[in-house]
C-alpha cells in the first residue's frame, strides 16, 4: 500500500521509501528526510519575484533580499519536478521537515483503503453551484 | 502528640501567613496561573450534576442554535453601531461563556481570536473580584477590560464583559469585544510601533467594573474618555458594546424560561466536552510525525534584524504539540512581542477558520492542543515587554500553525477544508491620526488591513485580497464613507500590484495598491507596521512558491492636487509608472521598509503600499496554461513574466497558447533542473555554516541547536530559558553615529578640522 504524504511524494509501506508520485522514482527511506534524495538548486529571489521598482534607485524592490534570504528549490533527479520549495536564512540548515513515524503509519493505515486521490474536503463550490441551477 | 501539635502549629502558621499575603496583596498583576492555559475549566459539581441531567441532544442543539443566534445579532448590533471604524468592517465579536469563563460560543462573523482570548480577564474577575468585598459582582454589572497582559491579542481592542445571573445564581457570561483603534498611546491608532515599554501604549485597563446596573459610570467614563484621543468614540462604543452584552443576556433569559438554568449549563459545558473529543478524535486521524518550520520577521517595524520563530510539531496518537522553542528572545524596548494568549490565539485561528472551520467557535477547538514556549521570547513576551504590535509575532504564529499542519493534512482521508498554503499575514494597511478637516481629533486606521491575499489552494487559485487571516468573514468597508471623516484620499484603491503574487501551479491570491494622499488639513500623519519588505514572512506550499516581499514608497516634495489640475496625465495609477517613470521631476522619490512610525504628511505626498499575496502551491511547470493567460487578461502578471515562471508559449497578440511549444519548454526546463541542481549532501556541505551570517543581526536558535538563542551577533548568545533583556538602540542614534564616523573620514581626508572638538 502507499500513502500519499504530499502533492509530489508517496511513502511505500510495503518497501518503506519516499517515491516521487509523478515518475514513481524511489528517493529514499521513509525513515529519513526525503529531501537528502532530491537535487537542491540555490534560487536568485530576482528570477522569482521581480523588481517592481528599479533595484539601481531604490533599496526596496518588491523582491526580496537575497543577502536576507534563500531560495531552495528540490527537484526529482528522475523528472525534475519541483517537489518542494523552501525560504531558508541564508547559510541556515534546510529543515528536515516531515519526518514521519513509519511503524505508526503502517499501523494507522492497516485499518484504511488505499487513496490514489487525495480527497479535498467538502465541495463547498459545487453546492454553490447546484444551488444556483436549481433557481 | 508533641510532633502533632507541632504540625497544627506550623498548619496554623501556614494559614496565617497566605490570610496576611492575601489580605495585604498590594497589586493583582496578571495572573500567570490563568495567562499560562487555555484550556477549559475543570467541571465543577453542578456542570456535572447538569450534564448528567439533561442528556436530549436535539434540547442541547435547539439551545446551542438559539445561543448562535443571539451572537450573530449582538454581532450585528456591534456592526451596525460601533462607532470605530473596526467595527463598521467585522473587526468585532461576541461570545457566550460558561460560568467558569470558557467561551462556547463565538458569532459567526468577527474576530474569533478576541472571544478566545476573554476567558482570560473573566477568570480574573472569577478569582479576584466576586469574594472582594470593594468590588463583589451582581447582576447589571459590566466590565471593561483592554490589557493584553491579563488577556486578549493587543490593547486597542476593549470588551466589555457581563455576568448573567439566574434567581441570584451566576449561570454564565457575555462578552463583547471591538477593535477600537484610539487608546491614548505614544502615536494615534492604538498600535504604536514606537512603544519602547508597557508604559507606551495608552490605556491599561485590568479588568474593572464600568457598568452598574446597567448604566455606564459616568466618573470612570469621563476618566476614559480623557486618556484617549477620541472622546466619543470611547464613549459611543462602550455604550454599544453594552448594549450588545444585554441583548445577549435577553436571549439567554429566554433560554432560562424555556429551559432552566441547568439544561443551559449542560448545554456550554456539553458543547466544549463534545468538541474536544472530537479534536481529538480528528488529530487522531494526522499520520504521527514530526513537521519542522519557521517563519522570520525582517524588521522590529523601527530597524531590520532578523527574528526567528521556530516550530517544531509533533503529531503523537492524539496528542499534538506545538514546540516554539528556538525562538527569539523578547525584544525589550520594541512593540513587536506577544504575550502568550495572543500567540496561542492566533494558532487557534489557524484551526478553527482554515482547518476545522465546521466546528462550534469556541475555545473548545483549540484547548486540547498543547504548546510548548521559551520564556521571556518574542512569543511568550513578559510582562515588562510592550506588546502593542505583537500582530508581527502572532501572525507569524498563525503561518508556522498553517505551513506545519499543511503538512499533516494532505494524506488525511477526511478533510473538512481543502489544503491551503499560507495566506499572506500583515496588516498592510495605513493607520492614521490627527486632526481632522472636521476639526476633531482621530486616530485610526484603514479597513485595508482585511484585504489579505488568501493562499492556493490544492485544486485552486488562492482568492486575491479576500479576508483577514484573523477573520474569516470581514469587510473592507467603503473607502468613499471613511473620507467624509478623514482628510486624505486614496487615490488608487484595490487595484491588484501586477507581478507581485506567489507563483505556483496554483498562484496565491494577490493583494492591491493603495496610494494615499492628505488634503485638508495640515495636522494629519499616517504609519504603516508590516515586516517583509526584505524576507518574505511566509512560504509557499508542495513546490509553489512564497510571495516576494513589500515596500513603503513615497513621493514628497510635491503636492499630487495641484499637479492634477495643472498637468493630470501624470498622475500615474501603479507604484511601478510612479517610482520607475518619476513624473514629477522636483519630487523626491524614496523606498523604505513597512515599519514606518507616526509621521505627519504635508498636503499631497504620496505614501503607496501593496496589500501582499498569499503562498503559490505546486510545481508552477503543472499550471494550466489557460490560468496563466486569463492572469495575463486580468493584467495580474506581464506577458514576460508568464514565459518566465510558467513556460508558457502564446501569441502575443491573440494570446493563444501554443500546447506543443509550451510542453517542449517545459520538458526543457525539467532537464535543466536535473543539471543545476545539485545533489543534497553537496549543497549541505558548501552552503551551510555554523553561525549566522555576520553583517546581519540575527535573533533565535541557528540551525537544529536549540541549546542557545543569539540576540543580534554571533558574540551574543543567551539561555534560552533565561535571555535576559534585549535592547536596540534608537535607529536614529544608530544613523547618527554612522554619519558622524562618515564625517570624520571625510575630515581626515581633507584635512578640516572639527569646529569645536571637546567630547
Amino acid at each position: 500500500m502507499k500513502v500519499l504524504m504530499t502533492e509530489y511524494l508517496r511513502i511505500d509501506l510495503d518497501t518503506e521509501n519516499w517515491e516521487c508520485r509523478v515518475c514513481d522514482h524511489v528517493i529514499n527511506s521513509a525513515r529519513g528526510n526525503y529531501k537528502e534524495g532530491l537535487l537542491v538548486y540555490n534560487r536568485d529571489p530576482a528570477d522569482i519575484h521581480p523588481h517592481v521598482i528599479d533595484p539601481e534607485k531604490y533599496k526596496f524592490t518588491f523582491c526580496p533580499d537575497k543577502d536576507w534570504v534563500n531560495i531552495l528549490e528540490y527537484y526529482c533527479p528522475s523528472c525534475g519536478t519541483q517537489i518542494e520549495v523552501e525560504n531558508t536564512l541564508p547559510n541556515h540548515e534546510p529543515l528536515y521537515d516531515m519526518e514521519v513515524d513509519v511503524d505508526a503509519l503502517k499501523e494507522q493505515w492497516s485499518h484504511r483503503e488505499e487513496i490514489t486521490e487525495a480527497t479535498k474536503g467538502p465541495d463547498v463550490l459545487g453546492e454553490v453551484e447546484r444551488h444556483r441551477h436549481r433557481h | 502528640m508533641n510532633d502533632k501539635l507541632s504540625a497544627e502549629a506550623v498548619l496554623e502558621d501556614k494559614e496565617l501567613v497566605a490570610k496576611f499575603l492575601k489580605e495585604t496583596t498590594l497589586f493583582l498583576g496578571p495572573d500567570p496561573e490563568i495567562m499560562k492555559s487555555h484550556d477549559i475549566m475543570p467541571i465543577t459539581d453542578y456542570e456535572a450534576e447538569s450534564v448528567k441531567k439533561f442528556t436530549d441532544p436535539h434540547q442541547m442543539a435547539s439551545i446551542r442554535d438559539r445561543m448562535q443566534s443571539a451572537c450573530d445579532e449582538s454581532y450585528e448590533m456591534l456592526e451596525q453601531m460601533g462607532a470605530a471604524p473596526g467595527a463598521k468592517w467585522g473587526d468585532v465579536i461576541t461570545g457566550i461563556y460558561s460560568a467558569s469563563g470558557d467561551l462556547t460560543i463565538g458569532s459567526a462573523g468577527g474576530v474569533l481570536i478576541f472571544s478566545v482570548l476573554v476567558h482570560h480577564p473573566i477568570k480574573f474577575i472569577i478569582k479576584n473580584w466576586i469574594n472582594e468585598p470593594t468590588v463583589g459582582l451582581r447582576q447589571g454589572d459590566g466590565f471593561i477590560h483592554n490589557d493584553s497582559r491579563y488577556g486578549n491579542v493587543h490593547n486597542t481592542d476593549q470588551s466589555m464583559i457581563m455576568p448573567i445571573f439566574h434567581e441570584g445564581e451566576l449561570v454564565c457570561w457575555v462578552a463583547s469585544t471591538v477593535h477600537e483603534g484610539e487608546n491614548g498611546a505614544i502615536e494615534p491608532g492604538g498600535m504604536p510601533s514606537m512603544a519602547e515599554s508597557p508604559f507606551d501604549e495608552g490605556l491599561k485597563m485590568s479588568p474593572f467594573r464600568v457598568v452598574e446596573n446597567y448604566e455606564l459610570k459616568k466618573d470612570l467614563l469621563t476618566f476614559l474618555q480623557n486618556s484617549v484621543r477620541e472622546p466619543k468614540l470611547q464613549y459611543e462604543d462602550m455604550k454599544v458594546k453594552l448594549f450588545a452584552c444585554m441583548r445577549l443576556e435577553k436571549r439567554i433569559r429566554e433560554v432560562l424560561a424555556i429551559d432552566g438554568p441547568q439544561a443551559l449549563t449542560a448545554c456550554l459545558r456539553s458543547t466544549n466536552d463534545n468538541v474536544m473529543a472530537e479534536v481529538r478524535r480528528r488529530i487522531k486521524e494526522w499520520p504521527d510525525m514530526t513537521v519542522r518550520t519557521y517563519c522570520t520577521m525582517d524588521s522590529t517595524l523601527r530597524e531590520n534584524a532578523l527574528i526567528k520563530l521556530n516550530c517544531i510539531l509533533t503529531k503523537k496518537g492524539d496528542r499534538l504539540i506545538f514546540d516554539l522553542r528556538g525562538s527569539s528572545p523578547e525584544i525589550t524596548n520594541r512593540a513587536i512581542n506577544t504575550a502568550l494568549p495572543g500567540c496561542k490565539g492566533m494558532m487557534s485561528q489557524a484551526f478553527l477558520n482554515h482547518i476545522w472551520p465546521d466546528l462550534p467557535r469556541g475555545q473548545a477547538g483549540f484547548a486540547p492542543i498543547e504548546v510548548v514556549t521559551p520564556p521571556c521570547s518574542i512569543v511568550d513576551g513578559s510582562v515588562n515587554a510592550p506588546n502593542s504590535q505583537s500582530l508581527m509575532s502572532i501572525f507569524l504564529s498563525f503561518t508556522i500553525a498553517q505551513q506545519a499542519a499543511a503538512k499533516f493534512l494532505y494524506s488525511v482521508p477526511v478533510k473538512y477544508t481543502r489544503v491551503v498554503a499560507p495566506w499572506f499575514n500583515m496588516i498592510c494597511t495605513y493607520i492614521w491620526g490627527g486632526v481632522s478637516q472636521h476639526g476633531e481629533m482621530l486616530g485610526n486606521l484603514c479597513a485595508d488591513l482585511n484585504g489579505m491575499g488568501g493562499g492556493a489552494r490544492m485544486d485552486l487559485d488562492g482568492e486575491h485580497a479576500l479576508a483577514p487571516i484573523f477573520a474569516s468573514m470581514a469587510d473592507i468597508g467603503e473607502q468613499e464613507m471613511n473620507e467624509e471623516d478623514v482628510p486624505f484620499l486614496q487615490l488608487v484603491s484595490k487595484k491588484m500590484t501586477r507581478n507581485t503574487q506567489a507563483p505556483g501551479k496554483y498562484r496565491g491570491g494577490m493583494g492591491y495598491t493603495q496610494m494615499v494622499a492628505t488634503k485638508d488639513s495640515d495636522q494629519w500623519g499616517f504609519m504603516t507596521t508590516c515586516v517583509g519588505s526584505k524576507v518574505p514572512p511566509l512560504s509557499g506550499l508542495f513546490g509553489g512558491y512564497a510571495p516576494g516581499a513589500y515596500p513603503l514608497c513615497k513621493v514628497t516634495g510635491v503636492d499630487v492636487y495641484e499637479e492634477m489640475l495643472k498637468n493630470p496625465e501624470k498622475f500615474k495609477h501603479s507604484i511601478e509608472e510612479t517610482m520607475n517613470e518619476r513624473p514629477y521631476e522636483d519630487a523626491n522619490y524614496t523606498s523604505h521598509h513597512m515599519g514606518m512610525g507616526f509621521s505627519i504628511s504635508k498636503r499631497g505626498e504620496l505614501y503607496m503600499i501593496s496589500q501582499g499575496s498569499g503562498g503559490g502551491y505546486g510545481d508552477p511547470l503543472e499550471r494550466d496554461p489557460a490560468l496563466a493567460i486569463k492572469d495575463i487578461e486580468e493584467n495580474l502578471t506581464t506577458r514576460d513574466w508568464v514565459r518566465k515562471l510558467y513556460k508558457v508559449e502564446f501569441d502575443d497578440e491573440t494570446l493563444i497558447v501554443d500546447e506543443a511549444a509550451t510542453k517542449k519548454l517545459r520538458d526543457a526546463y525539467r532537464e535543466q533542473r536535473k543539471k543545476q541542481g545539485v545533489p543534497y549532501a553537496e549543497f549541505i556541505k558548501k552552503h551551510v555554516k555554523d553561525v549566522p551570517p555576520k553583517d546581519i543581526p540575527f535573533y533565535g536558535s541557528w540551525n537544529s541547536d536549540l541549546s542557545f538563542v543569539y540576540a543580534g551577533s554571533n558574540d551574543d548568545k543567551r539561555d534560552p530559558n533565561n535571555p535576559g533583556a534585549v535592547y536596540f538602540e534608537h535607529p536614529k542614534d544608530v544613523e547618527i553615529r554612522k554619519l558622524e564616523e562618515e564625517l570624520e573620514e571625510v575630515r581626515k581626508a581633507s584635512g578640516i578640522e572639527a569646529k569645536d572638538k571637546r567630547t
